[in-house]
């Protein structure tokens, strides 16, 4: 991810089919080169987008990200009996004695 | 019988208390519609007709023995977004093809309580992410005005089931404008609430800042009955908000008691010359100025007002929202439910390839995008941008209301499309760019029908109110259908008979 690194919306929008492997692996997807290079090419046309954002004075702002700025509530600290293992894992694809089983991680 | 598709709900509720028809009745003729020709529309994808059987006869029964819930027997069918408990849930995806969730989302446990009768669950854009509803696992939507036309996205099996006379009325999300888009595509009503009115309990997640459930009819009036169960504060959700809850169709009601020639007289509406722009339909702009003169015409006064510049809006949603989505979709992994790929050979491969296969196209581009503008070194420049400029468009929006009560617009540049469009992707995003703002600014907007293109397809207005003044949008917009009929006219599946 280094060169990507060095990128901003002011320099450059277009995404090669290299970005999109890496970028694809962190995002656990598995994607062909082929479809590798379709991506690039949608998503750098919507990242085209995002120079309007370069011009932007946004010095003196802060990100906003709840919109109400709402504050965490908190709930009262009580236990409560209202998960059902049994029928929540009724639909898992494999589950052995309550746990959910993957392929064998350690030898 | 065979018009009851065509009452409102206030006629159905009023049918049902006057013992004109039963609920089981009504059921029956919906779900005979639905069965004769939804193969024409693909709105629905999965039936509950058995259980909404069952319950329209104990909701016949409840009702015999005095139960007076005005909703009682009124049959809906809700977005595939929402979980319910014992029902395929799919959101639109092959990842939850089997998924029956262990639980219902807190809007389909407050609708099942007013008594109203679910027929199913309905097609929508996988994950919600779409315009179109062509990224569905389970086939695309058909308008039922124009067969060949798309319903609008994200919410498409839902607006097109009303649209086509197969439900009074559905619950829908709206993320980017999934509600209204539709809304204004297939000639119904739609409105997407204050964010944080109504609970995201068991809604499945897309951009979770912006996702908000809200309901679509025929009518304002239709809209605010199915709304009244869905609001209120849930402690399940801890971004829902305790606020006053009114009562809608008692507000409307109201409304139209005190109305003298000039109902609308003293509302301001703010029109902005950003919604006028370039690439706004000649037609659109037409029946939406149109719909204007009509408010004028009822008393309203047209101020004009300025909001954020749509293409920094547009880019501003585009990054935050993939951003979210490719959080939110994270638990997607093949280890506790949903789809799993075959034969994994570690468990890299097992998430790799469950994810892989188990989205689609759109979905995954949209988590590639979020990954990209969450990765290092681009964080900053992207997403931390993105939120600070959503800043300045929930301001923009506050000083535009100094200066009126509501603000309109086209909800869509263009009517519903042909799906054999096929629109790439950054041409479909730009047919958001009327309808994200509100999502980024939380507000609740309506899209409400205004007439009809020379192709004889539907277009919408959109009223923006402030926070909390859903009340006021679904009144004004009530109000003006007491004086129109465009929200009266029938697409092509909801005047055939069966």
């Amino acid at each position: 991810m280094s060169n990507m690194s060095q990128q901003t919306p002011e320099t450059d929008s277009n995404v090669s089919r290299q970005e999109i492997l890496e970028v694809a692996t962190l995002a656990r997807l598995g994607i062909d080169d082929t479809t590798a290079d379709s991506y690039a090419n949608d998503i750098s046309k919507v990242l085209g987008l995002m120079h309007t954002l370069a011009g932007v004075d946004t010095a003196e702002l802060t990100p906003l990200a709840n919109i109400h700025e709402a504050c965490q509530e908190l709930r009262a600290d009580i236990a409560k009996h209202d998960i059902n293992r049994d029928r929540n894992q009724s639909m898992a694809p494999a589950v052995e004695q309550g746990l959910y089983l993957v392929p064998q991680v350690i030898e | 019988m065979s018009e009851l598709h065509h009452l409102s709900t206030e006629q159905l509720i009023a049918g049902l208390q006057d013992k004109q028809f039963s609920s089981l009745e009504l059921t029956e003729h919906f779900i005979k519609r639905i069965d004769a020709l939804d193969g024409k529309i693909n709105s629905f994808i999965t039936h509950t007709s058995e259980t909404a059987r069952a319950q329209a006869q104990a909701a016949d029964e409840r009702r015999a023995q005095g139960d007076m819930r005005p909703l009682l027997g009124v049959p809906m069918a809700h977005k595939d977004i929402f979980c319910t408990q014992g029902v395929l849930t799919t959101c639109g995806s092959k990842m939850l093809h089997n998924f029956i969730s262990p639980y219902d989302a807190t809007i389909v446990t407050n609708i099942e309580e007013a008594g109203m009768i679910s027929l199913g669950k309905l097609n929508m854009d996988e994950f919600a992410m779409g315009s179109d509803n062509s990224s569905s696992y389970y086939g695309s939507v058909q308008n039922p005005w124009h067969l060949e036309h798309v319903p609008g996205g994200s919410s498409g099996g839902s607006a097109a089931a009303v649209a086509a006379g197969f439900i009074p009325v559905a619950t829908a999300s709206d993320t980017g404008g999934s509600i209204r888009q539709p809304a204004s595509f297939c000639g119904l009503t739609g409105i997407k609430p204050t964010y944080g009115r109504i609970s995201r309990f068991g809604m499945i997640a897309y951009a979770s800042s912006l996702d908000q459930a809200g309901s679509l009819g025929r009518s304002a009036k239709d809209c605010a009955y199915l709304l009244q169960p869905m609001i209120g504060h849930d402690p399940r959700d801890a971004t829902s908000i305790k606020h006053d809850v009114p009562d809608y169709v008692q507000h409307m009601n109201q409304a139209v008691a005190q109305a003298g020639d000039k109902p609308l007289a003293g509302l301001r509406i703010g029109v902005a010359k950003e919604y006028f722009g370039a690439g706004l339909n000649a037609e659109v702009e037409t029946l939406t100025r149109a719909a204007l003169q009509q408010y004028e015409d009822l008393g309203a006064t047209i101020v004009d007002v300025n909001i954020t510049d749509p293409e920094i809006t547009l880019a501003t949603y585009y990054m935050l929202a993939p951003a979210e989505a490719s959080s939110n979709l994270s638990r997607f992994d093949g280890v506790r439910f949903g789809y799993r790929c075959e034969n994994p050979k570690d468990l890299i491969d097992l998430y790799t390839r469950s994810r892989s296969e188990g989205f689609g196209p759109e979905v995954q581009r949209r988590i590639l995008m979020g990954t990209y503008a969450l990765s290092a070194g681009y964080f900053d420049a992207y997403y931390t941008k993105a939120q600070r400029i959503r800043r300045i468009i929930v301001k923009d929006f506050a000083d535009a209301f100094a200066h009126c009560d509501v603000i309109a617009s086209p909800t869509v540049p263009t009517a519903a499309y042909k799906l054999s469009e096929n629109l790439d992707p950054a041409s479909m995003y730009l047919g958001d760019v009327y309808t994200i703002g509100v999502n980024l600014a939380g507000l609740p907007a309506l899209s409400q029908p205004v007439g009809l293109t020379a192709n004889g397809l539907p277009v919408g207005l959109q009223l923006i109110g402030q926070h909390w003044c859903e009340s006021q949008l679904l009144t004004t917009a009530h109000l003006f259908q007491q004086h129109t009929d465009h929200h009266l006219q029938h697409s092509a599946i909801a005047k055939e008979t069966v």
